[in-house]
């Protein structure tokens, strides 16, 4: 199924991509202080951070893989979990809370069988949550890939989702 | 002028610029209660505890890191700062388990002793507690992150000092921890288990594992033949554990203890240092002469082993082939000692009283089973044996110093410095210069090698072989050091000793808590006035070492010394 997929990530195999990530980090090289930087980099090249990747990069620049962790399980932008084709971002913020946002979420959830800052077994959504994008006027709002979907209703969840493979 | 005028309560104080507020009020006699702060090593001013009033500035600072500035009035008793004080204590209060009964650490725990100082005297806040994960992968460490209060000391410790940097904070928020990479144990990753996070631990969060009760059972049962040794250091620190000043040495009265408690033989883990200095001191004559591997260095530190074998496995053939000494004697018990008592040696029992958590680790490698048997089959830290003795009910105190047994117990002034950074050094430089040059060493006392620089340098002429060039080093961020400059080709140096530990193991991760650079000072000083009291200063010179190689071992690294007394190691990843 995945070499089937049009998106490029999953043509390239993770392995392929490890010398790119040399290519990328190499002006990080014996830098600590650039750290956040090259995991950023890593990320985006393989949407999340491999365990190897994050080894490298602690050997490369110098870091204790400690710290690597450390500074990986802090901030929230990070993920060690592969992401799925499709991100799902349920946004929590004010309005959307008070509008029923949790109800989406646990749907969502209940629906994929997967939790907040998960992504299903057949890696076709991730599932994460935001506080605002910027929508609330059409509270509850959930974002899938770019798309914004307003007035979202638990009923309406499945429908949305079946349009992304 | 480079000192600084304060007022602190009133009182003028004067001290050097770059103090804090806290270095000022120690100066003063002052006392600001600390919990996260530790000197050597840590000011981050992340616990609260030691706030301040300063005035002109509204908010209370933290004494540990705020600079102390000429004309500032400082006041460290005013409502204020109590109420705040309490405030900060209360809180971390309110996510501990209070398990204070039963904990290893009760009586001797920093949190209760500042909760107490501070006046607590109820819970305000109780709430949900986050939940912490209790780690018993490694066989030296145990830890339990629902007592930690996230002061960092172990995290610090383990960076700055020792450069493992095995633990780090993970995590955000309620939920952090403090943990190795990939939520794996201690027993998992790159750790030494030098225990020096168990040192600086204020709280019960970190502990060596407990292996006392194993070896109350060994002694109970009838069938048992148990044999205990004590470490160099140990009789350096013990004391401690009962009311003792730091430096008080109390070699009669442990052995006198571990008589008490049932022992069948008490043994001496110095015996064995004397041994090993015969086999290094052979073994770096060896490979002077005939070209091996320099600079040889020492293999007595467990926690060092562990270290060189993750961070620097392309330089293992530079290690002695020496077990450390307690493994010596381990083996050379179920062997040498079996066969002359006509005991079976899988009815015999070796404990090892180290102030050490790696060598309950050691005590575990496969290699570690020469005689047929685990050699060492439990090791206590200094901190357990008093314990088991408290347990016991014996008045240490009051005790009739009592003696070692023989043939492994005779030992040297030269083994008992061992447990001193600068010790196995100078024990093996007295030898060494000895049986190389067949002369007698008249000043035996190498004080270059003593002391607490980090990295110690000696050259010491040797007729018939020049200058040899030796290295010393304690803490393995100064190993590290050491290694780097190996590994660059700049040092030409002979011999090195390695101690995992700041101070050697005075300072080792298993000893009386607190330690700081006095106590280690002052339990190294007691070392070296027992070895001026010797009538034996010199490995070499130890009658029963002279015995043993006439009855069993024959000759220094001859095949039985090959087979029991020396080892191998296994090169290991970081992650």
């Amino acid at each position: 199924m995945t070499s089937e997929h049009p998106c490029q990530c999953a043509q390239v195999s993770e392995e392929e991509l490890y010398p790119r990530l040399e290519e990328m980090i190499e002006q990080h090289k014996g830098k600590p202080t650039e750290l956040i930087m090259a995991l950023h980099k890593a990320q985006n090249l393989f949407g999340y951070l491999p365990k190897k990747a994050q080894e490298i990069i602690s050997e490369r620049l110098n870091v204790p893989i400690s710290t690597v962790c450390g500074v990986i399980s802090f901030y929230s932008f990070f993920s060690t979990v592969p992401k799925g084709r499709h991100s799902i971002k349920v946004c929590l913020g004010t309005a959307c809370y008070v509008r029923g946002g949790q109800q989406t979420l646990e749907k969502v959830e209940k629906e994929l069988n997967t939790k907040v800052g998960g992504t299903t077994d057949d890696r076709r959504f991730s599932v994460d949550v935001v506080r605002c994008i910027g929508a609330c006027g059409l509270a509850p709002a959930m974002l899938v890939d770019n798309d914004v979907y307003g007035r979202v209703k638990s009923t309406k969840i499945m429908e949305i989702l079946n349009k992304y493979e | 002028m480079n000192t600084i005028r304060l007022s602190i309560n009133g009182q003028v104080v004067e001290v050097e610029k770059g103090s804090t507020i806290l270095d000022a009020a120690k100066k003063a006699n002052i006392h600001i209660p600390t919990l996260c702060y530790l000197p050597e090593v840590q000011a981050i001013g992340a616990c609260r505890v030691c706030l301040v009033e300063i005035e002109g500035i509204g908010n209370l600072q933290a004494a540990c890191v705020h600079p102390a500035i000429e004309g500032m009035k400082v006041h460290t008793n005013t409502e204020k700062v109590r109420k705040a004080r309490r405030f900060s204590v209360e809180m971390i209060l309110s996510n501990h388990p209070m398990e204070c009964l039963t904990c290893a650490r009760n009586l001797n725990c920093e949190l209760q002793k500042v909760a107490q100082e501070l006046g607590v005297n109820e819970i305000r806040f109780a709430g949900e507690k986050s939940k912490g994960i209790i780690d018993e992968s490694s066989p030296s460490i145990r830890r339990d992150n629902n007592k930690c209060i996230l002061c960092r000391r172990c995290v610090t410790v383990c960076e700055a000092i020792q450069s493992v940097s095995a633990l780090s904070l993970q995590g955000r928020g309620f939920e952090t921890q403090v943990m190795p990479a990939f939520e794996n144990g201690l027993g998992e990753v790159a750790c030494t288990n030098c225990g020096q996070c168990s040192l600086v631990c204020p709280v019960g969060a970190i502990t060596e594992k407990d292996d006392t009760q194993a070896v109350w059972d060994a002694l109970s049962d009838p069938t048992k033949f148990v044999i205990i040794q004590d470490a160099p250091a140990v009789r350096a620190a013990l004391g401690e554990e009962f009311g003792y000043p730091p430096g008080t040495l109390v070699t009669g009265k442990m052995l006198a203890a571990a008589r008490k408690l049932g022992f069948d033989r008490v043994f001496d883990t110095n015996f064995a240092a004397d041994l090993t200095i015969i086999e290094e001191g052979s073994e770096l004559l060896k490979r002077v002469k005939e070209g091996g591997k320099l600079p040889l260095i020492t293999s007595c530190s467990p926690g060092w082993i562990k270290f060189i074998e993750h961070f620097y496995p392309e330089l293992l053939p530079h290690l002695s082939t020496c077990k450390s000494p307690h493994q010596m004697l381990g083996a050379l018990c179920k062997t040498y000692f079996a066969k002359k008592e006509g005991i079976n040696p899988k009815d015999m029992v070796v404990v090892s009283v180290m102030p050490c958590t790696a060598k309950k680790f050691e005590c575990t490698r496969p290699e570690m089973t020469d005689s047929g048997y685990k050699d060492v089959d439990y090791v206590l830290t200094t901190r357990e044996f008093a314990k088991m003795i408290k347990e016991a009910g014996i008045d240490f105190r009051n005790l009739e110093d009592g003696t070692y047994d023989n043939p492994m117990g005779e030992y040297t002034g030269a083994a008992t410095i061992f447990g001193a950074t600068g010790g196995v050094m100078e024990a093996a430089l007295r030898t060494a210069y000895e049986l190389a040059t067949g002369k007698t060493l008249e000043d035996i006392d190498f004080v270059q090698v003593r002391g607490l620089n980090g990295i110690k340098e000696a050259t010491i002429p040797v007729e018939g072989i020049g200058d040899v060039k030796v290295a010393v080093a304690h803490g393995l961020g100064n190993a590290r050091k050491l290694m780097e400059r190996i590994k660059s080709g700049e040092a030409g140096y002979h011999f090195i000793e390695i101690m995992a530990c700041p101070g050697g193991c005075v300072g080792g991760g298993g000893q009386p808590i607190p330690v700081d650079a006095r106590i280690r000072t002052l339990r190294a000083q007691a070392l070296y006035s027992e070895d001026k009291s010797l009538k034996y200063r010199k490995s070499h010179e130890n009658p029963s070492i002279k015995k043993i190689y006439e009855e069993f071992l024959k000759e220094p690294l001859g095949e039985k010394s090959h087979k029991l007394l020396h080892t191998k190691y296994t090169p290991r990843n970081r992650y």
